[in-house]
């Protein structure tokens, strides 16, 4: 090492704005970093953008004749739903992220590192977000390429992706908080699994609630994600949108003030 | 350099009953190594994770070039480099891509990361592997990226986390020479090992740490003085020759056990005296059927400081994992 390489790479301890500005360079790093790895992971790639096709295709061509909706083409009123489904279970992804990255030491190096805090789960959450911007946009396009035409407008139908996305984005949380507390990728996926599946199943999200017995539907009818797939079904194919956006709204809210709060301090703890 | 560069005043740590740390103190001058010596769960790995600001000491302080590691943790981050035991790098990305990584994470100006990631690719001997994904590396491919990270931003003061656990003897050689290296151009090093010969060969001085305490600490020559610089093993026909052996064998050095027909003595004065042993058994009409001389190891010197066998008083505070870099 020569004296000149001493001098020139030494860090910038930022002040003031400019730790701002740098901050938000360390969640574009951790970002990019995240975005790299489920590129180059196939199994994750497969996770998250095959599954949520072959549901499409299994709702649309196998379970779909045997549901009956009123009104609506079983397609044009599973889409909505799909789209709320895949955002969820692709939050998976964020608890699986985190506790892969605290058992192989890499949180430990970064907690040491003189970073943002907070770039850790912004930069995770955030790459999960870009991930579910891609992924929600494909499913659209099979979604058009089975059947499913949008009967309101471009601005709501945009309008009901972002709802979607902000759904995804606030379950993202909620995994990393679980992915920091159980830290151990199989055994997030495990633990995720017995929550995701009532509130999936016993949703608006592939079946009309209506269909479902009288002490289920209490449940299925309020609890976020079929609030959050009415809200958005009212967005593409019509309807009053207005109560079930202000709903999911308020659920995505709420969660986000438990759970951004929880994981940050989860991960202040974890090391 | 006649700077203290880490300070560390009667810190502790607790993990529920378990005290890792019972209120250590030490200082390490700028410029020099450290050896923290001590078998699994001695409290290493704590010290070292206190001093890097991942966790928070119960009690006591210590401050990195001035700066507290709790309330300045900021600075210290700066100013500090951690290479752990786990080779914390990421398997997803290429060699070059995780030290660039890093750099934008130590807050390096932009136009120097690229040309300090390719320095450290090419002083590690990675170069010609920079562009793979570092799932595909070696264990020691990954602790020498794990290492050239710890580098990046050319920190002042390195921790290093039993640095040499799992290399091979070549890949040691070569991690000592990088660190009398780095120490050459004014890095201070703390290094803990659980290798008595590691802390002998690369530390100015070594503390020694057992059950969250300071056993013993000095200059490796001051701990070799008490420990005995060499252990001779002599094994006689039978138990009962080994019997008559120990006191003809009492005055030459520190006795380090009998086990069965073996019998085992420490000495100072290097493998001079193994002469002299020979001839004192020789005069007892006692002939040794077999005669090992080695350094002593972690286990001799506990032997000695404690009076007991260097076993870990609890579970490693983590498993070590593969070599799968993961998601």
């Amino acid at each position: 090492m020569t004296a000149n390489a001493m001098t020139m790479a030494t860090p910038i301890e930022h002040r003031g704005l400019g730790r701002l500005a740098s901050a938000a360079s360390d969640i574009l790093a951790v970002t990019g970093r995240n975005l790299l790895g489920y590129r180059r992971v196939p199994q994750l790639l497969v996770f998250s953008t095959i599954q949520p096709v072959i549901f499409v295709l299994l709702f649309r061509y196998v379970f779909g004749g045997a549901i009956k909706v009123t009104g609506v083409s079983y397609v044009d009123f599973l889409m909505p739903g799909i789209f709320t489904q895949t955002v969820l279970f692709g939050a998976m992804t964020t608890a699986v992220g985190l506790a892969t990255d605290l058992n192989s030491g890499l949180l430990e190096r970064f907690r040491s590192l003189p970073m943002a805090r907070s770039a850790v789960l912004a930069g995770r959450t955030m790459a999960d977000l870009t991930r579910n911007v891609f992924v929600v946009l494909l499913m659209a396009a099979v979604g058009f390429a089975v059947g499913f035409r949008v009967h309101t407008n471009a601005p709501e139908f945009v309008g009901g992706l972002a709802l979607v996305l902000l759904f995804g984005y606030v379950f993202s949380w909620v995994f990393a908080t679980v992915g920091l507390w159980v830290r151990d990728p199989e055994a997030a996926q495990a633990a995720a699994f017995p929550v995701m599946a009532p509130l999936v199943f016993a949703s608006s999200a592939f079946v009309p609630v209506s269909s479902m017995p009288g002490w289920l539907q209490v449940f299925a009818e309020h609890q976020p994600v079929s609030v959050t797939a009415s809200a958005v079904r009212a967005l593409m194919i019509g309807g009053s949108a207005t109560s079930d956006t202000l709903q999911a709204l308020a659920w995505s809210a709420g969660i986000l003030l438990v759970f951004v709060p929880l994981a940050v301090w989860r991960y202040q703890r974890t090391a | 350099m006649n700077d203290t560069a880490i300070v560390v005043e009667g810190l502790t740590k607790r993990y529920g009953a378990l005290v890792a740390l019972d209120g250590i103190s030490f200082s390490v001058p700028a410029g020099t190594i450290l050896g923290l010596l001590g078998p699994n769960g001695a409290g290493k790995t704590t010290a070292v994770r206190v001093l890097t600001t991942i966790i928070r000491p119960d009690a006591g302080r210590a401050s990195v070039l001035g700066y507290d590691v709790v309330r300045d943790a900021d600075a210290v981050r700066f100013r500090i480099g951690l290479a752990g035991q786990y080779a914390a790098v990421d398997g997803n990305l290429t060699g070059r891509e995780n030290l660039r990584l890093i750099g934008r994470l130590t807050q390096l100006p932009r136009q120097h990361i690229a040309p300090r990631a390719d320095e450290l690719l090419e002083r590690f001997e990675l170069a010609d592997a920079a562009d793979r994904v570092v799932r595909t590396y070696s264990g020691g491919m990954r602790r020498r990226l794990d290492l050239a990270a710890a580098l990046v931003h050319q920190p002042p003061v390195l921790f290093l986390d039993e640095p040499t656990t799992g290399l091979d003897p070549h890949g040691r050689l070569e991690l000592w020479d990088i660190l009398r290296e780095l120490v050459a151009d004014g890095t201070t090093v703390l290094l803990t090992t659980q290798y008595l010969d590691e802390a002998d060969r690369l530390a100015h001085r070594i503390v020694v740490v057992d059950r969250g305490r300071i056993i013993a600490e000095g200059s490796p020559a001051e701990l070799k003085a008490r420990v005995g610089s060499t252990v001779i093993e002599i094994e006689l026909a039978d138990e009962a020759e080994a019997l008559r052996a120990e006191p003809v064998l009492a005055p030459f050095g520190a006795g380090c056990g009998r086990d069965g027909r073996t019998i085992c003595i420490k000495i100072n004065d290097g493998t001079r005296v193994l002469v002299d042993v020979l001839r004192a058994l020789d005069a007892a009409r006692l002939a040794p059927v077999a005669l090992a001389v080695r350094e002593p190891s972690l286990d001799d010197a506990f032997l000695t400081l404690t009076g007991r066998h260097a076993e870990p008083v609890a579970p490693p505070e983590r498993e070590p994992v593969g070599t799968g870099g993961g998601a």
